[in-house]
């Protein structure tokens, strides 16, 4: 079993859902970020999902854009991300990282360089938000396989039948996009989000996950109680972005880590 | 010259050779999917079509006149130079063929709402135009310096009832508008429709703004066969996303002509300083589609530059990229200077204001004109007219 895998067995186990934790690789610097990484990894999140910074996110809402701006002066690429992976799995042996990018980046390095890359630097899967299924032939004609999950994107736009289509290709788990906009964007529809999941499960056995502006302990509850795991991404980036000059700025991602994970407890 | 096949493209996915396709985030794919398959209806839909053909001769103008510039070509002494007069169809540029075909599609899928991405304003002012003709709401994506450099444009698509937002991340030009445009229409997909403004974007736009586009090269075709009862030796147009150039170069692609596509070189492509994708990218992927692009090893976008803000762009349309790899289309560029001096020869020689992007195109023929026999005959596509850039213009010539 994969590192994906074995991480859902053992929340099932505990009656938990997953924490996924999104960070921009890099961001506010190469170093902080290490640092910041490794102090959300030890307050007990589940599944860091690690994004390669992009010069045109599109995507993203405001909140992810700039940190790709802060990373991208900091001196954040690929290459560099790929560095960062290996560094994180030497001090955690058993999260499962997903590299998270736009498609350029990795088209840049080379697909088959960048598979064998990320799986001897200890990456568990790959999720490229835009790469619809249409368009991943280049990119799964090389794909080595079990040894690294390739994650699918649904939309809330995604009608059943595609969604189908799109499960049969997947790996490791699905991310459920919780809402028809970019990362950030707020107003939560919970009544929506169980629509989709519910919609999902139909098609599909692997574990969900639902992202996409969700920022609170109780949305994170809420959305736990129907989804297999919860990913936060613009919440975390906003405290990085109001708290970076401060020494303890990973002491306060911790806590929030601590926070979400607490609301992830079905018991 | 070798027969060309390349009416067969793009493919069922969208793909042109190994350009083009559809790189964008799953939430809209859905609309791309329904976008096509209305795209195909309306092919067949003599309704439709007619009422296109209606408004682009009474609202647009067309056929657009095919001029021969006379003491031009004297003055540079060599082939016969014509100017296929987009810069006369309404509103002042090639845009509206694109923008009346894309707002009458969108009322026929059903969306009330538009958007846009514009550098020039050209394109915005084409959809305000079209959503005012319609009744429909619209919201242009502007970049903050094409605001300040393209002021009168601004003012028009006011004028008209449009929300121009001002995007301010990047450098503020046609890229970071695009980008603004694509992530607004991730929100807002179930009921807007986004109208591109070049054979840009994720399938079936390129396809589809070429389809809108090809337009200017029939008229000229047949217009130049009907004048001079033969063919021209080559044609020019400038080339920002390139959909004035493709509308010109497909009616022609089968035929014994030089093709020739115009990048904007800005200050110089050794200075770095340029849009010119063709000329000096590589191989990416930008804004939904897989073309040439302008980035750096680590495969992040690089900043264009170029006095011209239609052209200020660091992608193509992939069916450029394909043209290029064909060898179909030869692709020059044009510095800032040279562009200057091209607008002002064609203002004082024929009492013509070119827009500073066709101004490239008209630079690179008074270059390829003396080299030429008076026999030879070269068309420019004229794209727009330069109304909008007297300030920038103002500003380099000081007057
Ligand atoms: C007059 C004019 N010509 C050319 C262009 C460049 O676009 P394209 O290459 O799509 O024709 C623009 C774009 O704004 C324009 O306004």
């Amino acid at each position: 079993m994969n590192r994906i895998a074995e991480t859902f067995e053992k929340l099932r186990q505990k009656k938990e859902k997953a924490l996924v934790g999104f960070v921009t690789a890099g961001d506010p610097n190469i170093s902080e970020s290490l640092t910041l990484i490794a102090a959300m990894c030890e307050a007990g999140l589940d599944i860091l999902e690690l994004g390669v910074p992009f010069s045109d996110p599109t995507a993203d809402g405001p909140v992810i854009q700039r940190s790709s701006v802060r990373a991208l002066a900091k001196g954040a690429s690929l290459r560099r991300v790929l560095e960062m992976t290996r560094d994180i799995r030497k001090k955690f042996a058993d999260i499962p990282i997903i590299l998270f990018s736009y498609y350029n980046p990795i088209h840049a390095y080379g697909n088959k360089a960048f598979y064998k890359a990320a799986q001897e630097n200890g990456a568990d899967g790959v999720l490229v938000v835009d790469l619809p299924p249409e368009e991943s032939d280049e990119m799964t004609e090389a794909w080595p396989g079990n040894a690294l999950s390739l994650i699918r994107l649904i939309a809330p736009t995604t009608p059943v039948e595609r969604m189908k289509h799109i499960a049969a290709s997947a790996s490791g788990f699905i991310y459920l996009v919780s809402k028809t906009g970019v990362t950030g964007s707020d107003g939560l529809d919970t009544g929506d989000i169980a629509f989709h999941t519910k919609n999902l499960r139909s098609v599909t056995s692997l574990p969900i996950c639902v992202g996409f502006g969700i920022s609170t302990a109780a949305e994170v509850a809420v959305v736990a109680s129907v989804a297999d795991g919860v990913v936060i991404g613009s919440a975390f980036e906003r405290l990085i972005e109001e708290n970076m000059d401060k020494p303890e700025l990973a002491s306060i991602v911790a806590e929030n880590v601590r926070k979400y994970k607490a609301a992830t407890k079905m018991t | 010259m070798n027969h060309f096949e390349s009416k067969q493209y793009p493919d069922a996915k969208g793909h042109f050779g190994p350009y083009g396709g559809r790189y964008v985030s799953e939430t809209l794919m859905p609309a791309l999917l329904e976008l096509e398959s209305a795209y195909r209806d309306i092919g067949d839909d003599p309704g439709f079509q007619h009422e296109l053909q209606e408004l682009l001769y009474h609202y647009v103008g067309r056929p657009t006149p095919l001029f021969h510039a006379k003491r031009l070509s004297a003055h540079l002494g060599g082939a016969s130079l014509y100017l296929k007069r987009e810069d006369l169809a309404h509103t002042g540029a090639h845009k509206i063929n694109n923008t009346l075909g894309q707002a009458l599609l969108a009322r026929w899928i059903g969306k009330k709402k538009v958007i846009a991405e514009t550098g020039a304003g050209q394109h915005g002012v084409a959809t305000a135009t079209v959503a005012a003709l319609f009744g429909m709401e619209c919201r242009v994506f502007m970049g903050v310096e094409d605001i300040a450099r393209q002021a009168p444009n601004v003012q028009r698509m006011k004028l008209l009832g449009a929300e121009v937002i001002p995007v301010s991340s990047g450098t503020g030009t046609l890229k970071d508008a695009m980008n603004e445009a694509m992530r607004y229409w991730v929100g807002a997909v179930r009921d807007t429709f986004y109208v591109i403004g070049s054979v840009a974007g994720p399938h079936p736009y390129p396809e589809m703004v070429r389809d809108f586009q090809k337009v200017i090269g029939e008229e000229t075709r047949s217009q130049i066969l009907e004048e001079q009862g033969k063919l021209p030796n080559m044609i020019v147009a400038c080339v920002g996303g390139g959909s004035n150039s493709m509308g010109l170069f497909y009616a022609f692609v089968n035929d014994p002509v030089e093709i020739l596509g115009v990048e904007a070189a800005g200050k110089g492509i050794h200075s770095g300083k340029h849009a010119a994708t063709i000329s000096a990218g590589s191989v990416g992927v930008l804004h939904g589609s897989k073309s040439y692009v302008l980035q750096d090893e680590n495969g992040q976008i690089q900043e264009a530059h170029s006095i011209s803000a239609g052209l200020d762009y660091p992608g193509v349309g992939p069916e450029h990229s394909f043209l290029k790899d064909s060898g179909r289309v030869r692709y020059v560029s044009i510095e800032d200077g040279q562009a200057l001096e091209a607008f002002q020869m064609l203002t004082t020689l024929e009492g013509i204001i070119p827009a500073l992007e066709s101004s490239h195109a008209v630079a690179q023929a008074m270059i390829e004109a003396p080299r030429r026999s008076k026999n030879d005959i070269i068309v420019v596509n004229l794209s727009g007219r330069g109304d909008k850039d007297l300030g920038i213009v103002g500003q380099h010539l000081k007057f």
